[in-house]
């Protein structure tokens, strides 16, 4: 890691971005994301790269297409209506097994909804999208220091596994200041090969890259490619943060900005004697099941809270079965819980255990 | 007996065989867009971004680099492409509906930025691949499987001028519309396709090429038949010519002023 600086969230991811050896960004001004595509049109020329606003959403998506297709580092960032326009074109990536890294700050839907943090759109990334079997790797930060570290990770991985990667956060994260270091700047010479691109058939064969084939038989041969590619992220890409969960008497699963607010409730929670323990997923998709069910089965009730309806829930519950009681909490349209709010909860949960 | 050469398929032709109907015209123009890759020698640095359409396999017609983009987005995706790469070629192939209907948006903001990149465009006023449905292209009374009335301007529009359109723009660099009806205007539409390159290689900027084509299968015609009815009445309706050339001292190209000038 490098210089340690003052940064708002999403200059930082920029930055990050940046030094992780993307030098191309397509976007499209959206609130509350804006100041991360302004900083990459002031810093990108200054590093050799190109920016580009484009005519929409759409369009957006499918430079990142195009740019990826030369097998350069590229990205956007949108938030929640932007990326449900994004989606035929995140297909169309998924399909042609091309990396792409994109940062959707979400905010409160549906429809036009409000510019507040939400987590409305968990089944939106994490389940699919766009139309056909696939999966984005899902990255969901709390604190801007994780989320840098997750940008880099999530080029990294795009290269790795050739897939669309998807960056969870909020206005939240986006929006706020913390203190941060920022990684040193990625050498371009040592990003990694790749023979696939379409640079031109030079000395071989043509590379040619699409997610089509009209022969049944063909497109399930490329559907199996990516089922057995979606095993392998499942079997080694799972991330996840564990705090006080041994011999807590209630176990709290929230992510992003909730699993942030949860750290505050665990210690508000101190001084009344409940232990809480915090189990909080970093890749939505691929959802960490196995530890929360193994957690479960220790455990007597696993709140889920969320600023949604209860979305992350689906999961923790397909993790936990029978093992434990799943209850939820949620706040929605850019609502977020205080820890009182939360603690009140939790207050209320463990008293009625206490009655049986 | 030695045999002499005269005519081969270009190298940047591949050996998959077109599927493209009897007296369909993409045909040609794929082989005269493959004729100036070879001659302009950039078949190795050259990448088409193919359409969805009848020309979706066109990715594999050609020996070069190449991707389908998605329903009308080509022109982005080659942007993309040309952004992290300029000094690749880098060219779309579309049809009317895929150019003028649902990628319009993405054809007037790549003409309109300048992008260095060529634009082949197909008009055959009818959407062949979906089995020849109203294209924005369709003329009026053109009888059509979702007009089969023909097209009625108060329910359906009017056919849009897509090169009238983009050359009222200040981005484009050139503009023509083109037909392959006789070897004299295929041998036009060389030149065109030809300028639309060297334009690219040059850097001068956004190029696009109409190309007026038949589709006998979509318009329930003969070949013979339907390369009349395209004289008749698309090259009636759609006036060849070229529509802007920045790089032309004939500055009254393409304003509009002198109409003798955009007539073939």
């Amino acid at each position: 890691m490098g210089e340690k600086i003052l940064a708002k969230g999403n200059e930082a991811l920029g930055e990050a971005a940046i030094r992780a050896g993307c030098r191309y960004y397509f976007g499209y001004p959206i609130t509350p994301q804006n100041e991360f595509t302004e900083y990459m049109s002031r810093r990108l020329p200054e590093v050799g790269g190109a920016f580009l606003q484009a005519e929409s959403e759409v369009s957006v998506v499918n430079m990142l297409y195009g740019a990826s297709c030369m097998g350069v580092r590229v990205m956007t960032s949108t938030s929640s209506p932007g990326f449900s326009l994004m989606q035929e074109g995140i297909s169309y990536i998924a399909g042609a097994e091309l990396p792409a890294v994109f940062i959707n700050v979400v905010r409160g839907g549906p429809g036009l909804g409000d510019i507040q943090p939400s987590q409305g759109d968990y089944l939106q990334a994490t389940k699919g999208g766009g139309h056909g079997d696939y999966r984005l790797i899902v990255l969901a930060p709390s604190i801007i220091q994780e989320a840098i570290e997750l940008v880099i990770l999530a080029f990294n991985q795009a290269d790795k596994y050739r897939t669309p990667v998807e960056i969870l956060a909020d206005g939240m994260i986006g929006q706020m200041m913390e203190p941060v270091e920022l990684p040193e700047m990625r050498s371009l010479d040592k990003l990694p090969e790749k023979p696939w691109a379409l640079t031109g058939a030079k000395g071989r064969e043509p590379n040619r890259l699409t997610s089509f084939d009209l022969d049944p038989h063909n497109l399930e041969k490329m559907n199996l490619r990516y089922q057995a590619k979606r095993e392998k992220i499942i079997a080694n890409e799972q991330r996840w943060e564990e705090t006080n969960v041994e011999g807590a008497d209630i176990l709290v699963t929230a992510y992003g900005t909730v699993g942030r607010i949860m750290k505050t409730v665990i210690e508000l929670a101190k001084k009344k004697s409940i232990k809480v323990g915090l189990f909080r997923p970093i890749t939505l998709w691929p959802f960490p099941y196995k530890r929360l069910e193994e957690l479960s089965k220790e455990a007597d009730t696993v709140l889920t809270v969320e600023l949604s309806g209860g979305q992350m829930l689906e999961d923790v519950k397909l993790a936990v079965k029978d093992n434990a009681k799943t209850p939820f909490y949620g706040r929605m349209g850019g609502v977020v819980p205080t820890p009182e709010e939360i603690l009140k909860q939790i207050e209320k949960l463990v008293k009625e255990r206490g009655r049986v | 007996m030695r045999a002499k050469v005269v005519m081969k398929r270009p190298e940047s032709l591949s050996k998959v065989g077109f599927t493209y109907c009897p007296g369909c015209h993409h045909g040609i123009v794929h082989r005269l867009i493959a004729e100036t890759i070879d001659e302009l020698e950039i078949r190795e640095k050259t990448v088409i971004v193919a359409p969805v359409g009848c020309a979706v396999f066109a990715y594999t017609f050609f020996e070069i680099d190449g991707t389908v983009a998605s329903h009308g987005r080509a022109p982005a995706v080659a942007t993309g492409m040309k952004r992290a790469r300029p000094d690749r070629i880098i060219f779309t192939y579309q049809g009317d509906g895929d150019l003028a209907a649902i990628g319009t948006t993405e054809t007037v903001h790549a003409a309109n930025r300048g992008e260095n990149i060529t634009v082949i465009f197909i008009n055959n006023a009818v959407y062949g691949m979906t089995g020849g449905q109203m294209a924005p292209t369709t003329l009026i009374g053109q009888r059509t499987t979702t007009t089969t009335r023909g097209r009625d301007p108060k329910t359906a529009g009017y056919p849009i001028r897509v090169c009238e359109m983009l050359s009222q723009l200040e981005g484009p660099t050139y503009i023509e519309r083109v037909t392959v009806d006789t070897p004299q205007h295929v041998m036009k539409t060389k030149r065109a396709i030809k300028k639309a390159f060297e334009n690219q290689i040059n850097g001068d900027g956004f190029s696009l090429v109409e190309v007026l084509s038949a589709c006998p299968t979509g318009w329930g015609l003969p070949p013979e038949e339907a390369v009349r009815w395209l004289q008749e009445n698309l090259m009636e309706f759609y006036p060849l010519g070229v529509y802007k050339d920045k790089k032309s001292r004939i500055k009254e190209v393409g304003n509009g002023r002198d109409r003798s000038l955009l007539k073939d």
